[in-house]
């Protein structure tokens, strides 16, 4: 008997800080203890899910995307490499060429192009993946170094990274970063299943319907988890009827939820209506992978 | 002329709130820009109405045209961002991975591979209800480069403020530390942090700080949602004090931002006592400036 394929769900919002770490955090503690799950952080910029586990200790290494570096000796000043460069991260000034570091796409154009192998690609630290295990749990972090402006070769690289690693998983979850761009889009590809976290007000509904836009280029299966449920705004609930999204957990607003989170606490254990609906969407995401199985 | 950009690192702390209120304090002598270019609500509450709309292009797309491709796999080869797939025989390129570099284009010995312009999103000038005009745009769903129309919004908003002769630009935010935020703080002389009591917060407003050592602008901070957890409040002060950060204002949870939003006015606006604080805390930047 063949183990079946680890099944992905990645946790994504369109605004920031309607709570996709809160629910990921919650979804790895619950599913871990009947199953073994990887839960990924890939909010590159801001990661957040390890402040939860103080008990896991992740062990980090250095991450590294390639970037060319000029080669004066070599360097016949052609200009073809300034010519290549489609994002001006090498020029030609003078009778030297000058590599701009962050502008860099780590495309190879003007390195393997050069004539003279004057642009050597040379690596350059992107940022850190760390991994920690507990019992069933995996933690995965994926932190971007501060003053690297491009997220999504990190996120790429972590995909790949995991890939044999995580196939011994029976659930991933990849925490997703804010926002309706490349970065989403990077972070929720392999997903077999995109879980929404939105609020009920109208920046919530704004942002949630161009999340829901972006996903559906690329036609991800989506449910919608709605937090600070009861604040007064049911536009929400409106638009996912229309738009036929299911809504398979409503977390009440409550200043009890807020002040324990604030501390980096896991409450599942002292909420029971937090629990109830976390554990909805625990099933609907059994019941999804066994419909797709 | 001297830009202000709110920002926080987390997300959901009250960013777009805060600029919202201070555009609506200080309406006379600013502009607004909306720099949170994919997630932008500034015109859910101030019911903008577009005088101005142009589309954004940035950077290129690759396109193989068929009719010439001699089916090689020479652009495969070269590709680094899996961008081009090979189905039925035919290489084709996928649009939302292509970072329009051009290698594939240079090395096609049959030429049959050409860079077109990117379509990245829309850029509105806007009437407000504040009688202030507003520079926002719409990133296209899934776009790439958020920062060049990040770019692109600030200089809509600057040709705005020279045009009606206001002195500062209010800039909102994006969440992060990435591409669309270092884009905002190009030529900001101040950035106003909207932070909370939260662990979450407070580790992505120190990775935001130390992004900030390279632009060194004057820094102010909000403590938003000040009462949910006093011991967390008294770890942002420390932070605050630690690295000469003035405090600029607590405020108070309340669900007096969600119940504003549902009203379709900014906090300020909303409430007499909000409308007090945001003017202290409007002539606090502006001394901080002068």
């Amino acid at each position: 008997m063949t183990t079946p394929p680890p099944y992905r769900i990645a946790i994504a919002s369109g605004k920031g800080g309607t709570g996709k770490t809160f629910v990921a955090v919650h979804l790895a503690k619950m599913i871990s203890t009947s199953a073994s799950c990887t839960l990924v952080d890939l909010d590159v910029e801001e990661p957040n899910d390890s402040i939860f586990f103080p008990e896991m200790e992740l062990e980090s290494r250095l991450v590294y995307k390639q970037i060319p570096e000029w080669n004066e000796e070599r360097c016949t000043l052609c200009g073809l490499c300034s010519k290549t460069c489609k994002f001006h991260a090498v020029m030609q000034l003078g009778d030297s060429v000058i590599v701009f570091n962050e502008l860099c796409h780590s495309c190879y154009a003007c390195s393997e192009l050069c004539p003279n192998d004057a642009l050597p690609m040379k690596n350059q630290t992107l940022g850190t993946i760390g991994i920690a295990k507990s019992n069933q749990l995996t933690l995965v972090e994926s932190r971007l170094k501060v003053g690297e402006e491009q997220a999504v070769p990190l996120i790429k690289k972590t995909h790949r990274n995991l890939q044999t690693e995580v196939n011994k998983t029976d659930y991933i979850l990849y925490d997703s970063p804010p926002g309706t761009s490349c970065p989403v889009v990077a972070a929720t590809k392999p997903a077999d299943l995109v879980l929404l976290v939105t609020e009920p007000t109208s920046f919530g509904l704004n942002d949630l319907k161009l999340a829901v836009e972006t996903l559906r280029k690329t036609q991800k299966p989506m449910a919608i988890i709605i937090n600070r449920y009861g604040i007064g705004y049911e536009d929400v609930e409106q638009y996912c009827e229309i738009e036929k999204l299911p809504v398979i957990a409503k977390i009440p607003y409550s200043r009890k939820i807020a002040e324990a989170y604030a501390l980096g606490h896991i409450v599942t254990e002292s909420d029971p209506e937090l629990l109830s609906q976390l554990k909805n969407v625990v099933d609907f995401i059994k019941l999804h992978r066994n419909e797709n199985a | 002329m001297r830009e202000i950009v709110i920002l926080s690192g987390k997300g959901g702390t009250g960013k777009t709130s805060v600029s919202a209120s201070l555009a609506a304090v200080g309406a006379k002598e600013a502009i607004l820009a909306d720099c949170d270019v994919d997630a932008a609500n500034i015109h859910l509450l101030l019911q903008t109405k577009a005088v101005k709309t142009e589309v954004f292009y940035s950077g290129e797309l690759a396109n193989i045209n068929q009719d010439d491709c001699i089916s090689c796999g020479r652009c495969m080869e070269v590709c680094r961002f899996d961008a081009i797939g090979l189905s039925n025989q035919q290489y084709k390129i996928e649009d939302a991975e292509c970072e329009g570099c051009g290698y594939c284009e240079k090395v096609c010995p049959a030429q049959a591979i050409t860079l077109k312009p990117r379509r990245s999103g829309i850029v509105y000038v806007s009437d407000s209800r504040l009688k202030m005009p507003v520079a926002h745009a719409r990133l296209d769903p899934g776009a790439d480069n958020s920062g060049k129309l990040v770019a692109k919004v600030k200089d809509e908003a600057r040709k705005l403020a020279r045009a009606e002769n206001k002195e500062y630009v209010i800039i909102d935010g994006a969440p992060g530390i990435g591409c669309p935020v270092v884009s905002s703080l190009a030529g900001a002389k101040y950035v106003l942090f909207v932070t909370e009591p939260t662990q979450s917060a407070l580790h992505d407003l120190k990775r935001l700080h130390t992004l900030l050592q390279k632009f060194k602008p004057v820094t102010g901070c909000i403590i938003n949602k000040n009462d949910l957890n006093a011991e967390m409040t008294q770890e942002i002060k420390l932070f605050l004090k630690e690295n000469r950060i003035e405090l600029v204002a607590e405020l108070p949870y309340s669900d007096l931002f969600a119940k504003s939003m549902i009203g379709q006015l900014t906090v300020a606006e909303a409430d007499k006592q909000m409308f007090t604080e945001f003017e202290k805390i409007w002539k606090k930047i502006k001394e901080r400036l002068s």
